[in-house]
């Protein structure tokens, strides 16, 4: 068993919903939506017009900035629009709506380079970006800006599948059903840091993947280990995974690259391994639909940019009493409010509730128990950073080190009073960035009124 | 299907919380301290339930008639009202009149807890600040009955030997004062002590003393029930009783340090208060560096009151004492924080002294 980081939570993993069910083509929806936002960074410019003709996988909008990746069209058909459209994060965004011809004809531009073999890591790192690869386990940063960065300074490569939120098994069952192709991207990843071992990182809770994982890798005499880890959230939050496989803590405002180490899913190993060997850029993810509210949990596979509704059409439907709908987990997720959102490429899920799992009170109150702190993984104290935040005290907040905190939810989660801590300390990171912006340009006018002074001097 | 018919909830994340919420570890404390109270009915007869009941009852009515008559919403739900209420009378011995028992339960849950804001807001433990309150009345709380006493539910001079249950609601109590162990280890008197108790009967609770604090071996019991329940830590008890048991082995009174300090961990409300008392969560530190830290100090101050105070009173005042630290310990003592090296550990972003110098020359 590898290190261990400190706090973390128990919850019900809810897993066995969907563990054992095998990924189904998701039947194929009559339009998708492709917003240019499915990455963090700047928004792609949409690079088809309404009318056009479009095949599986032909770029729908370029990247226009390094911190960006492109997006592709994900079914064959034709372009009816190219307007803002309701978007998973509640905004409407810049999309393009494809009507799906049902033919899925490939795209006749798209080719494996001829000899994968060959390539020097920055060349793997131009395919992946023209691919657009983001970090597929929620994040959607963009895979080309992590490599980059991380040229000549990683040691570590993890791939991360400890899938740690409860009720998601997209990772568990890729690594299932794709070993050859995670193993083929984990060659890959070796071959651009230049490291002899890779850490596949696995929650005990999925052990049977672990175990043939294991084989294939013996078999394959594929460049990896397997490592086991405890199934504890948030285990596979970037820095608790690189503490728990090396020991070591990324310091504060820090990247993994700064201990050495870069962390990729395993949803996105696997995309790296399609996009460089097949040359198949990101079209579609494998997403669960579970949730008590979810009349049949099932493991989807779907074309990027199809509605939340059909997804959860192709389960039966949801139950009436159903009260929230998330996109990703329960501990991280975001909840939806209209069914047309598409899903994206951080998309592993989406979850319907109709049972209280969220169980607020009207009246929250701090009973000073210290659970929180006994929990946060960021060695935080939830309890004063609450108090100094509904205070308004920014300057404590600072220095009680809320911008270390990476809303995992392990503090709300065990709070036995009920308190909103994530919501309030992401309210509290807000204000202490504004207080800082106008502490800027205060200063900055500041600065210009002395010089117009000296001027008129 | 339609989903626009769903009556859909939007909030961020988490959506999860755990099912244990605040009734609910008030529940198992409640649970844990039916033990004890078994036994105070057991060792005391009736009239032991009775004033617990008179007492839960009591905090609770305070604490819905405070928040009702001031328009608050009612928190009678987070069981800690009842928490209070039994504790006030297991501080107590069991002929407390019922009437003090009240004046304790109001003084707890409006004047220790609701004023400063209710649950979670009060810096003392409302139980033993009720108890120290109490003192006032200081022979109704000194009156002691011996162990195995059947005491009636109520008072009534003449009505002895009234048969069966009768017999357990009315009556007259033994007025004869009863030396508890407690009242010995205050005169330093081991040899008093060894005389009329023996270690074994000590450990199992058969003495005189208040209704919740005599069985030592319930009270480890409900510790340890506890500590497995994750409802307390170990910190506090184990430093707390450490501490005590390494003063009074190393400075005894008399010729025996081991059995004086025995008596000394087993006699009084030793055990109760480093169990039930300093574990408060309201009133003590939230790290578990504090926790040790103030489960020593109210070590130091139970011996030293126990050999130098005027009132046997060591438990109680100094477990007070150490709530009103609590601010200063939780202040100073903050966690390592994640990915700096443990030994250069630079501070959180300050504003730094030079520019404010500059600005005070500047004016």
């Amino acid at each position: 068993m590898a290190q261990a980081f400190f706090g973390g939570i128990h919850p019900n993993d809810h897993k066995a919903a969907t563990n054992k069910k095998p990924t189904e083509p998701l039947p194929p929806p009559a339009r998708v939506v492709i917003p240019m936002s499915l990455h963090i960074g700047a928004p792609c410019t949409p690079c088809v017009a309404v009318g056009d003709c479009v095949t599986v996988g032909q770029k729908v909008g370029e990247a226009p900035a390094f911190v960006s990746a492109p997006v592709h069209a994900s079914v064959s058909g034709k372009v009816v629009a190219v307007e803002p459209r309701i978007h998973f994060s509640g905004v409407p965004v810049m999309s393009v709506v494809i009507e799906n011809d049902f033919n899925d004809t490939p795209c006749p531009g798209l080719a494996p380079p001829k000899d994968p073999g060959s390539l020097t890591p920055q060349q793997i790192c131009d395919i992946v970006k023209e691919a657009g690869i983001v970090g597929m386990g929620g994040a959607t940063f963009p895979t080309h800006v992590k490599i980059s960065s991380g040229l000549g300074k990683v040691d570590t490569v993890i791939v991360n599948a400890s899938e740690c939120e409860p009720y998601i098994t997209s990772d568990h069952r890729t690594l299932l059903e794709h070993p050859e192709e995670v193993l083929g991207g984990v060659r890959l990843l070796a071959r651009i840091f230049g490291v002899d071992l890779v850490h596949i990182a696995v929650e005990a809770n999925k052990a049977n993947a672990a175990e043939m994982l294991k084989l294939k890798i013996e078999e394959e005499k594929a460049p990896a280990v397997v490592d086991v880890l405890q199934t504890r959230y948030p285990q596979g939050a970037e820095k608790q995974l690189c503490q728990s496989i090396t020991g070591k803590q990324v310091p504060p405002g820090a990247l993994p690259a700064a201990i050495g180490c870069a962390v990729f899913n395993v949803v996105t190993t696997m995309a790296i391994y399609n996009a460089v060997c097949h040359g198949k850029p990101v079209t579609h993810r494998i997403v669960t639909v579970s949730g008590s509210g979810v009349k049949e949990p099932r493991n989807l596979l779907c074309p990027l940019g199809t509605p939340i509704r059909d997804l959860l059409d192709a389960c039966g439907g949801v139950k009436k009493e159903t009260f929230k709908i998330l996109m990703g987990g329960p501990m991280m997720g975001h909840a939806q409010y209209d069914m047309e959102a598409p899903i994206g490429k951080g998309t592993n899920a989406i979850l319907a509730f109709c049972e209280k799992e969220e169980r607020t009170l009207e009246y929250p109150a701090c009973i000073r128990c210290g659970k929180c702190i006994s929990v946060c993984p960021m060695h935080l104290q939830p309890v004063f950073m609450y108090q100094y935040e509904r205070a308004g005290m920014l300057q404590e907040l600072e220095k009680a080190n809320l911008l270390d905190c990476i809303e995992c939810g392990s503090c709300s989660y065990i709070c036995p009073g009920r308190l909103h801590l994530v919501q309030s300390f992401r309210a509290g990171k807000q204000k202490i960035n504004n207080a800082k912006a106008a502490a800027k340009a205060a200063a900055e006018k500041a600065a210009k009124a002395e010089e117009e002074k000296k001027k008129e001097g | 299907m339609d989903y626009k018919e769903l009556n859909l909830i939007g909030s961020t994340s988490p959506h999860l919380r755990t099912r244990d919420g605040a009734g609910h570890i008030m529940g198992e404390v409640i649970i844990a301290m039916l033990l004890p109270l078994a036994f105070g009915i057991y060792n005391f007869g009736p009239r032991a339930l009775a004033a617990t009941l008179v007492s839960v009852a009591g905090c609770c009515f305070f604490e819905w008639l405070y928040r009702a008559l001031l328009k608050k919403n009612n928190t009678l739900g987070d069981l800690s009202a009842v928490v209070t209420g039994m504790l006030i009378a297991f501080v107590c011995p069991v002929t407390i009149p019922y009437w003090i028992l009240l004046v304790g339960d109001f003084f707890a849950i409006v004047v220790v807890k609701q004023l400063f804001g209710g649950v979670g807001k009060n810096f003392l433990n409302p139980a033993l600040a009720a108890r120290a309150f109490m003192l006032s009345w200081a022979g109704e709380m000194s009156t002691w009955v011996g162990p195995r006493t059947s005491t009636p539910v109520f008072h009534m001079a003449g009505m002895e030997d009234l048969p069966g249950f009768l017999g357990s609601l009315f009556g007259t109590f033994d007025a004869a004062t009863y030396p508890t162990p407690m009242a010995l280890l205050h005169e330093n008197n081991l040899s008093g002590l060894q005389q009329m108790y023996d270690l074994p009967k000590m450990f199992v609770g058969l003495t005189g003393g208040c209704i919740g604090e005599v069985s030592a071996l319930l009270l480890i019991l409900c510790g340890l029930f506890l500590v497995w329940r994750k409802v307390i830590t170990w910190y506090i008890p184990v430093s707390y009783i450490g501490t005590v048991a390494a003063l009074t082995f190393l400075f005894p009174r008399g010729n025996d340090p081991v059995q004086w300090m025995l008596y000394n961990l087993l006699g009084g409300g030793l055990l109760l208060g480093a169990i039930f008392m300093a574990t408060d969560y309201v009133t003590s530190p939230v790290s578990h560096l504090g926790q040790a830290i103030f489960g020593v100090g109210c070590g130091l101050i139970t011996v030293f009151i126990r050999y130098f105070g005027a009132f046997s009173e060591g438990v109680c005042y100094s477990i007070l004492i150490m709530n009103l630290t609590v601010w200063i310990i939780d202040k100073n003592i903050r966690p390592h924080r994640f990915g700096v090296p443990k030994k250069t550990r630079p501070e959180a972003p300050r504003p730094e002294p030079a520019k404010k110098k500059e600005e005070a020359k500047k004016k």
